[in-house]
Formats: structure tokens, C-alpha cells, sequence
């Protein structure tokens, strides 16, 4: 953990936003005529510009993945452990770019956006998106940046799902792929988890079949637990158990007290739920969960993801976590599998630990060694 | 360059894919990247090792060769290497056969069990040897499939693989001499060059 302790952060950031016009054809048939996204950068992009890492947010990820906003921040982005001077990916060696993806709510276009024909607000009309529209908008804001090719693409979960269809979509312009804790395509089971959370959305009155911008109103409850629902899977029993056992908040067992009883795992995920429903537009919850439900990244590919992976140029390294049930080892050693079988160069790690699917974003140890060896590896010269 | 590299390199192809099974911290494979250029990949159980492996810029699988290599297609390399890991397996003929599935060759490399010295010391101490080269004790040591080139030679026989070329390592160029004319007692490492 000295390692860790020893680093510092990228300090106060700045948000940017780029602005793209030109048709952008979806996946789904739509036609964008412009969009925005919003993006951050740390560190400073070599004279070769040969330095640049993208980092791919996972499902309620945005933009602000290092550093504070202002001096009274208090939290800090939300993969701060790992970007900073002397971190795992290290912006005294790469510059980082982290951007909020199209569809997100977080300053990129999207269902909150205003729509240009109708000059209200997407909501629910917003057109579907798909992983591969990302990295589409994503290749544009490299271009707009004039990053011929990125040093690493970097994305956990849904991030990582992002980074294959990089590496597939345009293989000269990615030298290192870093898939962390995620798929070639979700499970029934994984898609199944998602349908119960749209459900709770859209269960909710005040979601007014995502026209709740336009009523005013915003179906908290909904979103909230959704947001329950999503965090319980994204744990493993035996965190939950490490975390909150069963202690109780408040009440008691005893005759007499028993009304208000409260366990800390309860209060804990109202805590998740109210504090996640107040900054994610619910439209947006349900555009991200069905980019995650679409994606199957050997669709194109006569369902083979070896043919799909053969057009790869790029370096690998799958990483996945022992208790992660939600995007378990298995998934990854599939990834692993196709990479071998195309010949590809690949590493691979299943890092011990309890915390589940959420491991992805910690500061675990043999994680962090993981990730640290790697990047110091890439040439950036 | 240590003596069996050496020969392993020798019938290792410029630029071949080549596949090797507890790679340890990537030494081997990064020294076969530098002198023919092959594009290797290692298979590791130990993190600590991948880490270095890593560090050093080789392709790196964590897996178990016990749990078996089903995740590697037939033929999707050139050459398969075991060094110094075959007497530490729970299946030895099964890994065997495995490799030359998924190589076009695989090259064996272990420590000879019919040494003189191997012999000598179980023969007058009554004990299982420990040496410079097999520091462990029998309780503790990772090495649980122990063999002579003989008996090396007889599986080979025993499952039809072809032994294409063998080299015999001795501590001394008098007991390399001698390896060579009488491998089972004077060999301390042997090498091995096979295919199905």
C-alpha cells in the first residue's frame, strides 16, 4: 500500500466540451446532425503525441474521473486511486483523456439534452445507442484532440466492452487495449438483472413514460432502486457480510422495540439509491443498460469472436476479480480464450479479492501492481 | 547464456509463436524475444512472477497447467516449451500430450533423477536426495513426479511420441562429455526435442 500512499493527485480540473457537426449514423438507424461531449484531460500530450490514454466510464461513470472540481470538492473522480503524477497511470507519462459519453447525463448530449427539432428535451425520445457509437464519437474527439493513435484504451465493465470494439473497430489507432472486469456479452442472467431495474424505473408514476422533464417532475424512487438493485449484484456475499453483517442501525430485538429496525445494509443501500437518484437522469439509466444489453462484440462477426479479434493490432491485458459474479473470471477467460485462438498477444490476471464486481474501481494491492506493471511497459516515445 | 537456452534456441525458428508453460517472471522468453524474435506468450500461476513478467513486456496467461490447456487450440503454435516444470505437474503424460496438441513441437527440459550422485546419495544416506539444484526436502518440495531419462524415454515410447533430438547437460565439460555416452548417470539436466 506504500505505493499508493505515496501518490498525489491531478489537483482541481476543468471539465472541456467539444462540439461536433456532420451527420453521426447510429447504430439504430438515427441520424445525429451534431452533438457535444464533455470531456476532462490530465497530463500533457507528448511532442508525438503518441502519450494519449483513454479511459472508458463504465454504466453510471461520467467524464470526472481524476482530480477535484474545486478547492471545496470533496470527492475526488471516480478513478482517482489509479490517474495522477506516479499512479498506475501515471500523467507524469500519459495524458489522459476521460470523456462523458453520448447519451450520458453529465454535460455530454443526451436524453436531457434539448432536441434541436423540437427545441424540448430528448427524454425518452432520445435515439438508442450502442457501444460502437460511442467508439465512434469517441474516434472523433481523438481526431478533434489530433490523436492519431492512443498509447492505451483503458475501460472497466462497460468501459471495457468499449475498449475491445477499439481495438476492432479501428486497430491502428490503439497500441494497448486494458479490459477490466468485463465481457464479450452479457449473460441472460446479466440482462435480466438490467430488465428489473428499467422495470423499478419505469414502475415509477413519476416517470410518466420518460416524460417526467416535461411534468416536472423526476421518478427518484424508481431510480433509486434501480440503483439498489444494480449495487447488491455489483458486491459479493462476503463483502456485504465484511461490510455490514448484520448489525442493525437502529432498534432493537427486544419485546417492545422491534417497529423500527434497521439494518445497516438497508439504510446503506437508501443511501446509494437517494444519493444516485439525485445526480442520474433516469432516461439516460435505461439508454446505458441497453447499450450494455446490445453489446456482443462478435454480433457482426458470424458470432466468432476469434474472427472478430483477428483484425486486432493492438497488445492486451484482461483483468478480472475472483468474487465478481455480475462480470465473473469466466467472462474474462472467454476474452482470453478468443485473443489466443487470434493469436494476439494478451495477459492475463484474476486478482484475489472480496469486493465483487465494484473491485474494478479500488485500490486493491495486486490490482494496482497489475496495472502499474503494464503501463510502465508502454512506449511512449 | 545458460547452457540450456542455448540449445533450446537452436531449434527454436526466427520469428515462431512459441508457447511456455510455467514461464516463471518471462526470463526465457524475453531472451528468446531478443536473440530470434519469436512472439511468445507464457503460462504462470505465480503472481508475483507475472508481475515481473509483465514488467518485462512478455504476454502473460494466469492459469493452472494442472486445470489443463483446453483454451489453447490444436496447432496455434510452433513450438511448446516446459523448462525445468514437467516433474512438478499432477499429470505429466497428460501435459505432454497436451503440448504437442497445441505446438507443431515441444521441448522438455528436467532434472535427471538417475544422476550418480541422485543414486549414490539414496543408496549410502538411505534418504531422498537434496542438493544445490533440489534444495527441498520430500515433505515439502513441489517436485512430485521425479524421473530418469530412461524412464523419460520409456513414456515417450509408451504414448508414440517421436523424440527428434536430445541434449544432456553434466556440471563439468568431462561430465557433459560423459552425459552424452551414458545420459542416465551423468546427465544433471536432459533436453528433449519433441512431436507427435
Amino acid at each position: 500500500m506504500v505505493e499508493i500512499l505515496k501518490t498525489s493527485s491531478v489537483g482541481i480540473v476543468k471539465p472541456k466540451a467539444a462540439k461536433f457537426e456532420g451527420p453521426l449514423n447510429l447504430e439504430c438507424g438515427f441520424t445525429l446532425d451534431s452533438f457535444e461531449l464533455v470531456y476532462e484531460t490530465y497530463g500533457r500530450l507528448n511532442k508525438n503525441r503518441s502519450n494519449a490514454v483513454l479511459v472508458c466510464h463504465a454504466l453510471s461513470g461520467n467524464h470526472h474521473a481524476a482530480g477535484f472540481h474545486n478547492k471545496d470538492d470533496d470527492r475526488a473522480g471516480w478513478w482517482d486511486e489509479y490517474i495522477g503524477p506516479g499512479k498506475p497511470i501515471d500523467t507524469e507519462k500519459f495524458y489522459v483523456v476521460s470523456l462523458n459519453n453520448l447519451g450520458g447525463c453529465h454535460g455530454s448530449t443526451g436524453p436531457i439534452s434539448e432536441n434541436p427539432t423540437t427545441l424540448k428535451p430528448w427524454g425518452n425520445n432520445f435515439p438508442s445507442i450502442r457501444v460502437k457509437d460511442w467508439v465512434e464519437t469517441q474516434a472523433r474527439l481523438a481526431d478533434k484532440l489530433e490523436i492519431d493513435s492512443w498509447a492505451a484504451v483503458i475501460g472497466g465493465s462497460l468501459g471495457g466492452m468499449q475498449v475491445m470494439q477499439w481495438a476492432i473497430d479501428h486497430p491502428s489507432r490503439i497500441r494497448n487495449a486494458v479490459v477490466i472486469a468485463s465481457a464479450l456479452k452479457l449473460s441472460a442472467q446479466n440482462i435480466a438483472f438490467n430488465e428489473i431495474a428499467r422495470q423499478a424505473i419505469r414502475a415509477d408514476p413519476k416517470f410518466a413514460d420518460g416524460n417526467y422533464l416535461s411534468m416536472k417532475s423526476i421518478p427518484e424512487q424508481g431510480l433509486a432502486l434501480a440503483r439498489m438493485i444494480g449495487h447488491v449484484t455489483y458486491l459479493s456475499d462476503d463483502a456485504m457480510a465484511l461490510k455490514f453483517g448484520r448489525e442493525l442501525r437502529s432498534g432493537s430485538f427486544d419485546a417492545n422495540f422491534s417497529d423500527g429496525i434497521e439494518f445497516q445494509v438497508e439504510s446503506y443501500l437508501k443511501y446509494q439509491g437517494k444519493r444516485f437518484s439525485g445526480q442520474f437522469d433516469a432516461n439516460s439509466y435505461i439508454l446505458m443498460t441497453r447499450a450494455l444489453d446490445f453489446f456482443d462484440l462478435a454480433r457482426n462477426y458470424n458470432d466468432n469472436a476469434v474472427e472478430a479479434f483477428s483484425v486486432a493490432e493492438c497488445k492486451f491485458l484482461v483483468v478480472s476479480f475472483t468474487t465478481d459474479w455480475r462480470f465473473s473470471p469466466f467472462r474474462s477467460q472467454e476474452i482470453v480464450e478468443a485473443l489466443i485462438a487470434a493469436k494476439k498477444n494478451v495477459t492475463y490476471m484474476e486478482i484475489k479479492a472480496d469486493e465483487g464486481h465494484d473491485a474494478f474501481l479500488l485500490p486493491i494491492p495486486r490490482y494496482f501492481q497489475t496495472i502499474s506493471a503494464y503501463m510502465k511497459g508502454i512506449e511512449t516515445s | 547464456m545458460r547452457q540450456d537456452l542455448t540449445q533450446i534456441l537452436s531449434w527454436i525458428k526466427s520469428g515462431s509463436r512459441v508457447l511456455d508453460l510455467g514461464c516463471g517472471d518471462g526470463e526465457f522468453l524475453d531472451e528468446l524475444r531478443k536473440e530470434a524474435a519469436i512472439q511468445g506468450v507464457g503460462i504462470e500461476i505465480n503472481q508475483e512472477d507475472i508481475l515481473l513478467a509483465i514488467k518485462r513486456g512478455i504476454s502473460v496467461i494466469q492459469q493452472d497447467v494442472d486445470e489443463g490447456l483446453s483454451n489453447f487450440p490444436d496447432l496455434s503454435f510452433d513450438t511448446v516449451v516446459m523448462a525445468h516444470a514437467i516433474q512438478v505437474v499432477h499429470f505429466p503424460d497428460k501435459v505432454l500430450m497436451e503440448m504437442l496438441r497445441i505446438g507443431k513441437e515441444g521441448i522438455v527440459t528436467f532434472p535427471n533423477f538417475g544422476h550418480w550422485r541422485c543414486r549414490i546419495y539414496l543408496a549410502f544416506r538411505g534418504g531422498m536426495p537434496v542438493s544445490r539444484f533440489l534444495p527441498f526436502d520430500w515433505y515439502n518440495t513441489p517436485n512430485i513426479h521425479f524421473c530418469t531419462v530412461k524412464d523419460f524415454e520409456k513414456l515417450c515410447a509408451a504414448r508414440h511420441i517421436t523424440i527428434k533430438s536430445r541434449s544432456m547437460i553434466g556440471g563439468s565439460k568431462l561430465s557433459s562429455f560423459f552425459s552424452a555416452i551414458w545420459p542416465n548417470l551423468f546427465a544433471i539436466t536432459a533436453i528433449y526435442r519433441l512431436s507427435a
